[in-house]
């Protein structure tokens, strides 16, 4: 491989020309006052040798802008590290893909808010075909069955449906953390799943606005999701972590 | 116009199935209603307001009916008993009783006929406030018109009320004719109507009547200012779809985004809840006048909009027929499908046009809602809007009533002002320039259009027949829709449906479907 460059710009029409183009809407009616505002914004943003290609009225309060610039600060390519994430994050389409590929048959899994704790809301994003914020929830991957027991499921009743469903898979929810109560729920279910020698054998999940990696693996948990996860992040580590542990167990 | 070449025989059996399998539905329903419902019922007749806990009048009481085991009876009984021992606005029975000043249950009861007759007269009352929104459209709409279809529609989606209404201002003046205010992340899975006062949402705006008002209040300027009348649309669906309806009738919604199937499918809603609150709900907007829009496009959304699409056309079906029993009239029901087919299919714009053309001439008088493309949008913001243009063609030629328009930022971020600007531009655009297309060409007969058309539709007429012969809830829990198994015991709301004891009484539904004759 060829020796990596020191300096990158962006290329516009030329080698390091650092053309960059902008858009942006002000909230002031159009003119030549309101020209001069964009292009010293532009100027705030870096950019030099600027050119308004578009100025337009939205309406009578709202300018809209396209302009272009020149990025004269290059970024040394060569020096940059970046932590190669644990897992990738796939599409769901890849995700299907991936579970045909290394599985060859439809994965099961369970999901609960155990305790008594009664947020679905969580879950839901997660599971829901309706996902969240327009990332369809897990019922949408052709290649995963999904049980979703909804809230306030005791965790002997998780272990249950466990067994009964033959689960890949367990993604456990706690919204509520008041005086800790997420941390004993967990670890009451944890202790069970050990007992009954079930541990190893599932791909463990937490998620919930006050769990973090740190806290769901401390725990004894796989993976811990908060605030802002997306269906196909949490789909992407378990389709990776259970071919994983196939791996490690010699695949069954 | 082009028209395609299609079988009327089977139009008639798909209409037929259809038939069969609604009817198969609202015979069963007929025997329940919900806790939903009966909240709706209350706040029609004049229940408003929260307790010192914050939480709605109409839920305390329900709740307590329930508890007490004689909401089989319909709550309405209970309080037009009290308001007749009482003399105090129906209202007003429900702040006592939700106070505990008085006991509903411990009024003695009144005379069955006398209490019957009160009932619908209060009903009447009820009914009477929607009259006055629904005359008010008229007048406005008579005043000002609207927009030649398609009509364009944006949505605003701060997640609060008071900057919605800067951005729904700023999209009529650029040429938007309906707004679509988007709600508050899952509030379809409350179980209760938020109180007003709250403006602030997360993902959307609450929906209430107190910012149902807000927001109309300003379409209504602006109708004034740009001499035409600006629609407002918001979601009735969820476990307050009765309420939401109740509301949206009351605060003057032009369009309600109502599917049959929908809450079961996309969010885990018992599917004997969502058809009851359905039938009342859309009830309801049939009286008052509000247009409805079904779901389809959210099929595919999931499933793959080449191979699925007889199952959005068989889903509309199923949404006219079960429409039409709840009342609406066909310039009412406005079916939803959607522009999903993959950019990488060939001839993909042919069997769009095929698609949108088939359900314009299957639903001639439905004001169909065409979405645009939202799948196969990768952030690549240029590409998508060509993409958008390519929707906008299809919808101008096959003669869409109400467009969506497309963002180029789909899948990157909620739009910004300038994204629906840029689409506004370019929607106007292709209206202009292809206005007169859809009349100056014919497909060939026995063409691709119309091959892939024929398919589409027989597909369809086979589902139906297949349903009809299942049962909905048996088709559901196969997942013939959308992929995605409901069983008719599971899912949220169950504990909400009561079934019906013989002295059920709900004087709207009575009103509604009936007239005052005894039944």
């Amino acid at each position: 491989m060829s020796r990596e460059p020191n300096n990158v710009l962006p290329y516009g029409d030329a080698p390091a020309d650092g053309i960059v183009q902008v858009s942006f809407t002000l909230p002031v009616p159009s003119g030549e006052k309101t020209r001069h505002a964009a292009l010293l914004l532009i100027r705030n943003m870096g950019l030099e040798d600027v050119s308004i290609a578009l100025m337009e009225p939205i309406d009578s309060s709202f300018t809209y802008f396209i302009a272009y610039g020149r990025v004269c600060t290059a970024v040394n390519y060569a020096t940059i590290e970046v932590e190669e994430q644990p897992y990738k994050i796939m599409k769901p389409d890849s995700i299907d893909e991936f579970i045909r590929r290394e599985f060859g048959r439809k994965l099961t899994v369970v999901g609960a808010c155990i305790g008594s704790d009664a947020h679905t809301v969580g879950i839901d994003a997660i599971l829901n075909m309706k996902g969240y914020n327009r990332h369809k929830g897990l019922e949408s991957y052709r290649e995963i069955r999904i049980i979703n027991m909804g809230a306030q499921v005791s965790c002997e009743d998780l272990l249950a449906k466990t067994r009964e469903e033959n689960a890949d898979a367990l993604l456990i929810s706690q919204i509520v953390t008041h005086k800790g109560i997420h941390i004993k729920n967990l670890t009451k279910m944890i202790k069970i799943l050990k007992a009954e020698r079930l541990k190893e054998k599932l791909v463990l999940i937490v998620g919930g606005p006050g769990i973090t990696a740190e806290l769901a693996r401390d725990l004894g948990y796989d993976a811990g999701f908060g605030r802002g996860t997306y269906p196909e992040q949490v789909a992407s580590f378990l389709v990776q972590e259970l071919a994983r542990q196939n791996g490690a167990r010699g695949n069954d | 116009m082009a028209t395609l070449f299609l079988d009327d025989g089977l139009l008639a059996v798909a209409r037929q199935a259809a038939g069969k399998i609604v009817s198969d539905v609202i015979e069963e329903i007929d025997n329940y209603t919900t806790t939903a419902v009966e909240r709706a019922v209350l706040r029609l007749l004049g229940v408003e307001g929260v307790d010192a806990e914050g939480i709605p009048r109409v839920n305390v009481i329900v709740d307590d009916l329930l508890k007490r085991g004689v909401l089989g009876g319909g709550a309405a009984r209970w309080l037009a008993n009290a308001h007749l021992a009482m003399g105090v606005p129906v209202g007003e029975v429900g702040r006592r009783a939700v106070n505990i000043e008085i006991d509903l249950l411990a009024i003695p009861p009144a005379n069955g006929e006398k209490l019957r007759d009160r009932l619908l007269d209060l009903a009447a009352g009820g009914l009477a406030a929607i009259d006055k929104t629904r005359e008010k459209r008229w007048e406005l709409l008579s005043r000002l018109g609207k927009s030649s279809e398609p009509l364009r529609y944006v949505i605003v989606a701060t997640g609060n009320i008071r900057e919605d209404v800067v951005q729904a201002r700023a999209a009529a003046r650029q040429g938007a004719d309906v707004i679509a205010v988007i709600r508050h992340t899952a509030q379809s899975l409350l179980d209760f109507v938020p109180a007003d006062g709250s403006i602030d949402g997360v993902g959307g705006t609450i929906a209430n009547r107190q910012n149902f008002r807000i927001m109309r209040r300003a379409l209504d300027e602006i109708s004034e200012e740009q001499g035409r009348y600006i629609f407002l649309t918001n979601y009735c669906s969820g476990l307050c779809m009765p309420e939401i309806a109740v509301l949206g009738a009351l605060e003057r919604l032009d369009i309600m985004l109502n599917d049959s199937m929908y809450g079961i499918i996309f969010r885990d809603i018992n599917m004997v809840r969502t058809f009851i609150d359905q039938h009342f709900s859309r009830s309801i907007l049939a009286y008052s006048g509000i247009i409805i829009n079904t779901g389809e496009d959210n099929y595919l959304t999931t499933a793959d909009a080449f191979e699925e699409a007889h199952t959005v056309l068989a889903s509309q079906f199923i949404n006219e027929q079960f429409a039409l029993r709840s009342g609406l009239k066909p310039w009412q029901i406005g079916l939803g499908h959607a522009f999903e087919i993959s950019p990488q299919v060939e001839d993909s714009f042919l069997y769009e046009l095929a698609q949108a053309q088939l359900i314009r001439q299957i639903f001639p008088e439905s004001p169909v809602k065409y979405m645009p493309p939202t799948k196969h949008m990768s952030g690549n913001i240029f590409q998508a809007n060509v993409q958008d243009a390519l929707f906008n063609a299809v919808s101008v030629m096959t003669g869409q009533s109400v467009h969506l328009l497309g963002m180029t930022t789909e899948a990157v971020h909620t739009p910004h002002l300038q994204d629906r600007y840029l689409s506004l531009i370019n929607t106007d655009y292709v209206f202009r320039a292809l206005k007169h297309l859809g009349e100056e060409i014919e497909f060939v007969p026995g063409g691709r259009i119309e091959q892939r058309a024929r398919k589409v539709l027989s597909d369809a007429v086979n589902m139906l027949e297949e349903i009809a012969e299942l049962g909905l809830a048996k088709a559901i829990s196969a997942a013939m829709f959308a992929d995605i198994s409901r069983a008719p015991d599971g899912g949220k709301g169950l504990p909400g449906v009561i079934r019906k004891g013989e002295d059920y009484c709900n004087p709207f539904m009575q009103l509604l479907h009936n007239g005052r004759e005894r039944l």
